[in-house]
């Protein structure tokens, strides 16, 4: 379940509400559809002044009779996945005659008029709806998308919902002035609402949850209970949970359909490459499967880049049995994550949206992007400064060397030779323009965000902005205790066997793609991992430099899944647990809902059911 | 047993009717039986209890509650819970006597004691407590803008009991118990407590948990995504709260929470109860604010939403099942008097209301439908709306007059009890206005003689509406009905009601005679008859212990009596009310002052008949002196009164 998608992508959030899912998403949301926040400085009448950040409006024409009335609309439309939007207009000054607002300037539009009170739909003639508004009066509109209704409000009173029309145009906030010397300022969320605006939402999302709670099943005798009940059994056998599985298929009485051994043997393999042994790993699968590999050869070049990877990082047995301590010892690899669902960067958010919410105002998301800006430091400006600083580290340590300790100085001289093989394996290779490519190493990144696990897994975009969400927060955490960890961490363990080794089969790796290259034709993601591994080798200190989060333990779960869905597959068994694919359905749908603009969807998370 | 009874009414009558209650009684009263054979027994008792009305008769008839109570006082907390939940089943039952709780002084102080035992003790005791401290008529106590004494008897005593034995302090705190049943039961224990009782409401303010105040506590109940159940009951709170004074009318937790939430239970989307509820309570809370009534008269549509309460049973329900008719018939009666009463709040006092709600489809029809119903109380609660709208001058010339709502008024009237007469002779006092086109054909359907037996009626405030109605009639009225006003009502009731202990019946049969005693043949004319009689009242009133505005009015009828052209003698050849007038125009009150110079200049007036013996016999008693004196005055009204008067004397 380590792919666990928060629901919502691109689902916009009404007039406040609490925003869901990590940043990255919040803000692609934000991009694909933005909330009305201000006054559209050119979507208004002449007659139409703004100031104070496009929110007071006033107006400057004549005010003879009707035909001078003017209105401004937002800068956006109301989305329509937002569920339910809100936003209040507080007259400042208010002379005799006219004024209303409208939602549109098309047929569909909808307004309330201050000086008769009546409200108009898409027509010119209103009928009688509330009471009049003036001067100092805070009027405020509500539209839910939910149930398509719509009501205004009067100093924090609701004045009755009427039903709308769907349309297919978009509906915009607007205002509307008569009269010189009018003025209105607007709070799109900015400012506390005067209305209760988060107790209807309350209101709302309990509406939507209990629906979901409620929805009929329609069960036969138990057989909802045993749908639910597979379900877990096989997540469990397909992330190998060997024990945990026969415990739980002990108990509810149920049956599992993999072999005891084959669970085993599948659980054996993953925890090897969670180990960082990839290369035992292959043999294993090699023994166990014959054939598997063989048969899916993207694969295997994707191990064997990890088992590359993982050489440099000195846990992969071929180098490993080179350093003194036994591989066995260390079965337990200490970084070594476990393969157990993780949704957890989507929770935290969960938390913090819940302090947020009793402030209700769409300012709140404006603070929380800056928050995720602040927090995720573009990855150009990283790369690029330690593409600068890399060549110079070499003599950084050369000039250190007089009162530096003997480990350093080791680090010194290993680091030299490192770059020393890295010019020796590029030299042999076709790929010394890649040096060039540092300059240009952003853009590459970031075609790896959203490129690289497609092949891999089938949920992969959002898994992949949880992964660098993750990664980055460790790489974080890696930083502030590099000192400790830095003298542990040499290449290939620090071992000079070893890193011939790694010499030799970076190689034969080199050769296998070309191989690879040459009977299924070119291949620029196999290219771009070959890239990745070895370009770890330019860097003095590869845990610390724009590729090294490759190093990262974390970065053996994708690796991992795919093996393991590859061996289910081989077996004639699903290579998704079920609970993964039912999971995957209720986030894809909420997406689906979203852009056909059905506003339930923002008050129902994926993430508000995992725990 | 507990297992053929569970679910079965037949078998449980059968059960009791087998004698089993008795057995199963002096079981769980042995003190030898074993906890767990007392235990079952209360168990199986009050599984019995669940079934009917009659099941729990006899279960009383066999004294089950001192053997309950006696339960309780066992160390045992299984066998306690069971008993309280025994007793919850019999005391939530409308056919037990609630008293039978107090009879018993330590009871009260043993069930607080047993608050603290469990979540089960605590939410039987709860319920116990808020069944047991109801007030019967609560809804028609929650009127009090006509003096009534309706308050039920035992009620505010059981509230008073409880809180002296600290139910206010033992019963917080479960306000924020984790389980919700306990929560709920405690809020509707707070909800009974508070209602209509100042004492505990000021209380209830001030009390904090967990370092939050109980209003706090109560607006979150409030919430949207709560249970309605809760919502209502808390916003029930925060209404008596609000009315008994302990939180302000303009509190934003009233005016944007408690408000804006029982107008929500009136919608359509909430169960037929809870818009009868919502609609009481929201009727309660606004009553005497009109900040209030116009805040809730924009709220969603409240008005038109109303409208709706008199659609049950619909024409669909009636068709599609009868389970659903059977349902809407049982609550028509409740919804129309629910929202004749919000109708009678919302239009209390404000005049563009009025118009509104009198605006709304059907609404006078309805109205005059809902006075002649059989149910009471919605003949009442629509005659508090007619009350509320006749307070309106273009209503009673408009729509009051287009549906001839004096006509069933007038039925209402014969016969009605107490409470119904009240409101409907305060409307009819509205009606019979000068200006009401309705007074004509009021007074042709036998008024009068309707409002002089009222004038006698035990109840004060039938006493005041009937000399009020009576009063309004003669304003302007011509000789006829006037002389049927003094007929209906003899001399001896007239002075009966003179010497009446209210001063307001006092004011308005003063009142009553000023108005008869108006344009001068008609003074005349009563004078000749009545003259005597009226002169000894109006000697007894000036020389008795009254306020100033009695004294006052007493003084403009003897002004009145001294305009007319006979009448005048009656007060020249008395001198004992002469010497009244004049010890009156030095008076320390300028009203008096005032009202004792328009007798003066009424009898010295120059261009009547025999003025000039008049003035002499004044000017002897040394009235003139006074006048100089009060030319001089301050007071510019009795210093012009006093320059004409002189001039008088002058030509």
């Amino acid at each position: 379940m380590a792919t666990a998608t928060p629901a919502g992508a691109g689902s916009p959030h009404g007039g406040d509400a609490a925003p869901p899912g990590p940043p990255e998403e919040q803000e692609l949301s934000r991009r694909l559809t933005p909330l009305p926040r201000s006054w559209s400085p050119k979507d208004k009448y002449n007659y139409i002044g703004l100031s104070q950040g496009n929110l007071r409006v006033h107006y400057k024409g004549h005010g003879k009779n009707h035909k001078d009335a003017a209105s401004v609309r937002a800068t956006h439309p109301i989305p329509a996945a937002c569920g339910i939007y809100y936003f209040e207009v507080k007259i400042v000054t208010q002379c005799l005659g006219m004024c209303g607002w409208q939602l549109g300037w098309d047929k569909h539009s909808y307004g309330y008029h201050g000086d008769d009170g009546h409200s108009f739909c898409s027509s010119g003639t209103g009928q009688p709806y509330g009471p009049t508004f003036t001067t100092g009066d805070v009027i405020g509109c509500c539209v839910n998308l939910i149930n398509n209704t719509c009501f205004y409000t009067k100093n924090g009173h609701s004045l009755g919902k009427f039903v709308f029309l769907p349309s297919q145009s978009n509906l915009y906030p607007t205002v509307g002035l008569q009269t010189p010397g009018e003025i209105v300022d607007a709070n799109f969320g900015q400012q506390p609402f005067v209305f209760d605006i988060e107790d209807y939402m309350r209101e709302w999302r309990a509406k939507i949850q209990s629906t979901i709670k409620r929805f009929p099943i329609g069960d036969r005798l138990g057989e909802w209970q045993a749908m639910l009940q597979n379900m877990v059994s096989s997540y469990l056998v397909h992330h190998g949970y060997c024990s945990t599985a026969t415990a739980f298929a002990r108990v509810t009485d149920t049956t599992i359909q993999e072999e005891q051994t084959s669970i085993k043997n599948r659980q054996r393999i993953q925890k090897l490459v969670l180990a960082g042994r990839v290369g035992e790993a292959i043999e294993a699968t090699q023994q166990l499967y014959p054939g598997l590999l063989e048969h899916n050869p993207n694969l295997l070049f994707m191990l064997k880049c990890r088992q590359f990877v993982e050489m440099v990082n000195g846990t992969d047995s071929e180098v490993r049995c080179f350093s003194a301590r036994s591989p066995r010892s260390q079965d337990s690899y200490p970084g070594s994550p476990s393969l157990s669902p993780r949704h957890g960067s989507s929770n935290s958010h969960l938390h913090s949206t819940g302090a947020d919410s009793p402030t209700c105002s769409n300012g709140v998301m404006s603070t929380k992007s800056k928050q995720s800006h602040s927090k995720y430091p573009t990855l150009s400006s990283s790369s690029s400064s330690s593409s600068s600083s890399s060549p110079s580290s070499v003599n950084y340590s050369e000039s250190n060397s007089t009162d530096s300790t003997k480990s350093q100085q080791h680090s010194s001289t290993s680091n030299q030779e490192t770059r020393e093989y890295y010019d020796a394996l590029f030299l042999g290779t076709k790929l010394s323009h890649y040096t060039d490519a540092f300059g240009s190493h952003d853009s590459e990144m970031e075609m790896e965000a959203e490129h690289y696990p497609n092949g891999v897994l089938e949920n992969s975009s959002t898994r992949i902005m949880n992964g660098t969400y993750k990664h980055e927060e460790i790489l974080q955490t890696d930083e502030s205790s590099m000192e400790d960890s830095c003298p542990q961490r040499q290449l290939c363990g620090g071992n000079h066997a070893a890193t011939e080794r790694m010499i030799q089969f970076g190689r034969e790796l080199q050769i296998l793609s070309e191989q690879l290259c040459r009977e299924y034709g070119k291949n620029t993601m196999h290219k771009k991992m070959l890239q990745d591994a070895f370009s770890l080798l330019a860097y003095s200190d590869p845990w610390n430099c724009p590729v090294g989060q490759q190093l990262d333990p974390i970065q053996r779960e994708p690796v991992c899944a795919a093996l393991n869905s590859a061996i289910l597959e081989s077996q004639n068994l699903p290579k998704q647990p079920p609970l993964m694919l039912a999971l995957g359905q209720a986030s894809e749908c909420l997406r689906l809902m979203a852009r056909v603009g059905l506003g339930s969807c923002s008050f129902a998370r994926v993430d508000d059911y995992l725990h | 047993m507990k297992n053929a009874v569970i679910g079965n009414n037949k078998q449980k009558a059968n059960l009791i009717v087998l004698g089993a209650v008795p057995r199963l009684l002096y079981l769980l009263q042995q003190e030898t039986s074993s906890t767990e054979l007392r235990t079952e027994c209360a168990v199986v008792l009050g599984s019995l209890a669940m079934g009917t009305e009659n099941n729990v008769k006899s279960l009383l008839d066999c004294h089950i509650i001192p053997a309950l109570l006696q339960g309780l006082l066992s160390p045992d907390l299984k066998f306690i819970e069971a008993c309280l939940r025994c007793l919850r089943t019999i005391f939530i039952s409308p056919v037990t006597p609630e008293d039978l709780l107090y009879t018993d002084a330590t009871v009260i102080s043993h069930l607080m004691a047993l608050l603290s035992r469990s979540r089960y003790t605590q939410e039987y005791i709860c319920q116990i407590f808020s069944h047991c401290c109801k007030l019967h008529h609560w809804h028609s106590c929650g009127f009090n803008s006509l003096p009534q004494p309706l308050l039920c008897a035992n009620g505010p005593d059981h509230q008073t009991i409880l809180f002296n034995h600290g139910a206010v302090q033992n019963i917080a705190h479960l306000l924020v118990s984790t389980s919700y049943k306990v929560r709920m039961q405690a809020l509707k224990c707070f909800s009974v407590l508070a209602f209509e009782n100042p004492q505990v409401s000021m209380t209830l303010v001030n009390v904090s948990v967990d370092g939050e105040l109980l209003p706090q506590i109560f607006v979150k109940m409030l919430q949207r995504d709560k249970p309605i159940e809760m919502q209502l009951t808390s916003a029930k709170c925060l209404t008596s709260m609000c009315r008994a004074g302990a939180i302000r009318t303009d509190d934003p937790c009233i005016v944007l929470k408690t408000l804006p939430c029982l107008v929500r239970m009136c919608s359509k989307d909430r169960l037929l109860e809870e818009r009868v509820e919502g609609a009481e309570t929201l009727a309660y809370l606004i009553e005497t604010d009109v900040e209030l009534q116009r805040m809730a008269s924009i709220t969603d549509h409240l008005i038109v939403m109303l409208a709706d309460y008199f659609k049950y049973p619909s024409s669909v329900s009636a068709i599609t099942d009868i389970k659903r008719l059977d349902h809407d018939l049982k609550h028509a009666h409740e919804l129309r008097q629910a929202a004749f009463k919000l109708y009678a709040s919302l239009g209390a006092n404000d005049e563009d209301i009025r118009k509104k709600i009198i605006e709304t489809e059907n609404m006078m029809d309805r109205i005059v439908n809902g006075l002649s119903e059989s149910s009471i109380k919605v003949r009442l609660a629509a005659v508090r709306c007619l009350h509320s709208l006749s307070r309106s001058v273009q209503q009673l010339r408009t729509s009051f007059q287009d549906h001839a709502v004096w006509k069933p008024l007038m039925k209402v009237l014969q016969n009605a009890p107490n409470e119904i007469l009240v409101v409907a002779s305060s409307t009819l006092c509205n009606l019979l206005l000068e200006f009401s086109p309705s007074k004509e054909p009021i007074l042709e359907s036998g008024a009068i003689e309707l409002l002089c037996s009222l004038t006698q009626s035990e109840n004060l405030a039938l006493r005041v509406n009937g000399i009020w109605a009576l009063m309004n009639m003669a304003f302007q009225a011509e000789q006829k009905i006037k002389s049927d006003i003094l007929r209906g009502l003899s001399t001896e009731q007239l002075f009966q009601l003179l010497s009446d202990s209210d001063v307001n019946v006092l004011m308005k049969t003063l009142g009553l005679l000023r108005n008869l005693l108006s344009t001068r043949p008609h003074i005349d004319h009563i004078m000749s008859t009545h003259g005597k009689q009226i002169m000894q009242a109006v000697t007894l009133i000036l020389e008795g212990e009254h306020n100033i505005e009695v004294k006052e009015q007493t003084l403009c009828i003897l002004a009145n009596i001294a305009d007319g052209t006979t009448a005048k003698e009656l007060i020249m050849t008395n001198d004992d009310i002469l010497q009244k007038i004049k010890y009156y125009m030095s008076h320390s009150n300028a009203k008096l002052q005032l009202a004792a110079m328009f007798c003066i200049s009424n009898l010295i007036w120059n261009e009547e008949e025999g003025s000039q013996e008049r003035q002499d016999k004044l000017r002897d008693m040394g009235v003139v002196d006074i006048l100089h004196k009060l030319s001089q005055s301050s007071d510019p009204n009795l210093c012009d009164k006093a320059k004409t008067a002189l001039q008088q004397y002058l030509a």
